[in-house]
């Protein structure tokens, strides 16, 4: 347990620094970088939870994937280099209170929800299999609509970008 | 059982040491064997074009590697002035850290028994552990996240260097490398599904009973083909190193990397084809499995596996000597239309049959069914490409009369 604590420790300072240079660093380029150190710590979040599944499909989609194509475009887009002075928007004091009361509303939640919970003596080992037994049984009807809006987003994103 | 055994009386210091001594181990050897891979390598495109090859540095040239690595350690560490600092510093080590990591969930030995519940053990130190580095419940999918991250290395690579023919060099390789994991990840669901495991090891055990026990019909030939060709486009390999053609980007997105920096690239490269042929071994041909003559049990699968990498390394070194490059359309065509769609395909009438089994369908009528609908589903896919094709050109036609 103390090893865990001592991980968590570690893996949440280094989501929080990387959060925070996320959005006070002035090159785009720089920016995308430390969301995918954010997204990555976030993954040994996961595998420290021993949620080895979700771990994976956080790396897979998001940083392998979603990241990717967003630095893709930062980079043919932007000029080499990558910095921006008009990074930071004049309207950031709203954006802060907005981060600001979401960040509450999630805290009170959680807390009013979980807080008084514990760790059971003899906690259930939940494996890869179950997940998808359980995606594929008691979610297959949320799955299977992912899906489909999934299909019908990406078909919609080729027709936008075709017709010019 | 699940799960490498070492771990299931709880971890004590012993186990933490084992593994570090298997992280060494694997760590030493993927070093040496990319020395030796280079000079194979070299040594093999000599022979086919009639070359002699390294031949000077110790017997056979055997050391022309080691020489070159010294060089690199003594060469002037160049940075262009346009370069990020901090990225065009990281992005080697990224490509050479995840070509190090994906090896981990390889079993590279231990004795495979068809019908053993706990089998394919060694016993290391008095302890019985798998001969791997980990067994994660993941397994498999590890590669694919690896991979995806491994992206990363060569695309910084190339914007850090603030110039353009890298920053070409580099959109080619991420474009061709997150279109080809499509088909690399798909051709590996048919071997989950038929070993019902994603556990390296699980699929291995699946296969271990000689020949007839390794899956030929149902992933020997469409997903074993499909694999091997996204995997050598995954590995930015001949025919597919677009992303370094000379010809047209000067040398790509390490054009500006010097020292022991291009070094760590070359490290990467060479580490990754001897990775991803031990995946192959391992999903397609049974890995470590092998029969056992005499003497020492516990060093034959290891014996064999060597032997079965080798010939994949040999088959990519052959590819380099004999296929000429793709031009990039014909990659992205071949990538998207042509292997994702095969694939779709084969996991569609490939789980169809699965099912029937589990069902009880009579085979006649499942085998009727799905080749009905794979006939309407080709000839579906076919007109959608016909139809693409039309548009394309009457787009092109109207261009060219708003043009000329």
């Amino acid at each position: 347990m103390i090893a865990q604590n001592i991980a968590f420790g570690i893996i949440a300072t280094v989501t929080a620094v990387s959060a925070v240079l996320m959005v006070t660093t002035r090159n785009v380029v720089h920016a995308a970088l430390y969301l995918v150190a954010v997204l990555a710590s976030l993954g040994a979040l996961y595998v420290l939870l021993t949620a080895e599944f979700v771990a994976t499909t956080q790396f897979l989609v998001y940083i392998g994937a979603v990241m990717v194509l967003f630095l893709f475009g930062v980079m043919l887009t932007r000029a080499p280099g990558g910095e921006t002075q008009s990074l930071t928007a004049t309207s950031w004091p709203v954006a802060f209170g907005v981060a600001a009361i979401l960040a509450g509303a999630l805290t009170w939640a959680l807390l009013d929800q979980f807080g008084s919970d514990e760790l059971s003596e003899n906690p259930v080992v939940f494996r890869t299999a179950d997940v998808g037994d359980e995606i594929f049984s008691t979610y297959l009807i949320a799955f299977e609509a992912a899906s489909v809006l999934l299909l019908a987003a990406l078909i919609g994103a080729i027709v936008l970008a075709r017709k010019d | 059982m699940f799960g490498d055994p070492i771990y299931r009386d709880g971890v004590d210091w012993g186990d933490v040491a084992l593994m570090g001594f298997k992280v060494l181990l694997a760590f030493v050897f993927l070093l040496v064997a990319t020395m030796f891979m280079v000079w194979f390598e070299r040594k093999v495109v000599g022979d086919m074009q009639n070359r002699i090859g390294p031949n000077v540095a110790g017997p056979w040239g055997l050391l022309q590697t080691f020489a070159d690595g010294v060089k690199f350690f003594f060469k002037e560490d160049l940075k262009p002035a346009n370069s990020d600092p901090l990225i065009f510093r990281l992005a080697p080590y990224l490509s050479a850290v995840t070509a190090f990591v994906a090896f981990a969930i390889v079993p590279v030995g231990g004795v495979f028994r068809e019908g053993e519940i706990d089998t394919g053990t060694v016993t290391l130190f008095g302890k019985e552990t798998y001969l791997q580095v980990a067994d994660p419940p993941i397994g498999i999918l590890l590669l694919l996240a690896v991979s995806s991250i491994a992206v990363y290395g060569v695309m910084l690579a190339g914007w850090a260097s603030g110039s353009k023919y890298p920053l070409l060099g580099s959109v080619r390789a991420s474009a061709q490398a997150i279109s080809y994991e499509a088909a690399l990840g798909l051709s590996v669901v048919a071997v989950v599904l038929l070993a019902g495991t994603l556990s390296t090891h699980g699929i291995v055990a699946e296969q271990a009973g000689g020949l007839r026990s390794w899956f030929w019909l149902a992933t020997g030939v469409v997903p074993f083909g499909v694999f091997l060709i996204a995997a050598t486009a995954e590995l930015n390999r001949p025919p597919f190193d677009l992303v370094e053609a000379e010809q047209e980007l000067v040398g790509g997105f390490h054009t500006e990397y010097s020292s022991i920096r291009f070094a760590l690239f070359f490290l990467a490269e060479f580490m990754n084809v001897i990775t991803m042929s031990a995946i192959m071994v391992t999903l397609f041909f049974g890995g470590p499995a092998g029969p056992i003559f005499f003497g020492l049990d516990w060093l034959w699968p290891t014996v064999w596996f060597f032997a079965k990498v080798l010939v994949f390394l040999f088959v990519f070194v052959w590819f380099r000597a004999t296929l000429p490059r793709l031009r990039y359309d014909q990659l992205m065509h071949l990538g998207w239309k042509v292997l994702i769609p095969m694939m779709l395909g084969w996991l569609l009438v490939f789980a169809a049959i699965r099912q029937h089994r589990l069902d009880n369908v009579d085979t006649a009528v499942a085998i009727v069914v799905g080749l009905v609908l794979a006939i309407g589903a080709t000839a579906l896919l076919m007109a959608a490409f016909s139809a693409g094709d039309r548009a394309y050109e009457r787009e092109n036609t109207i261009k060219d009369e708003v043009g000329g």
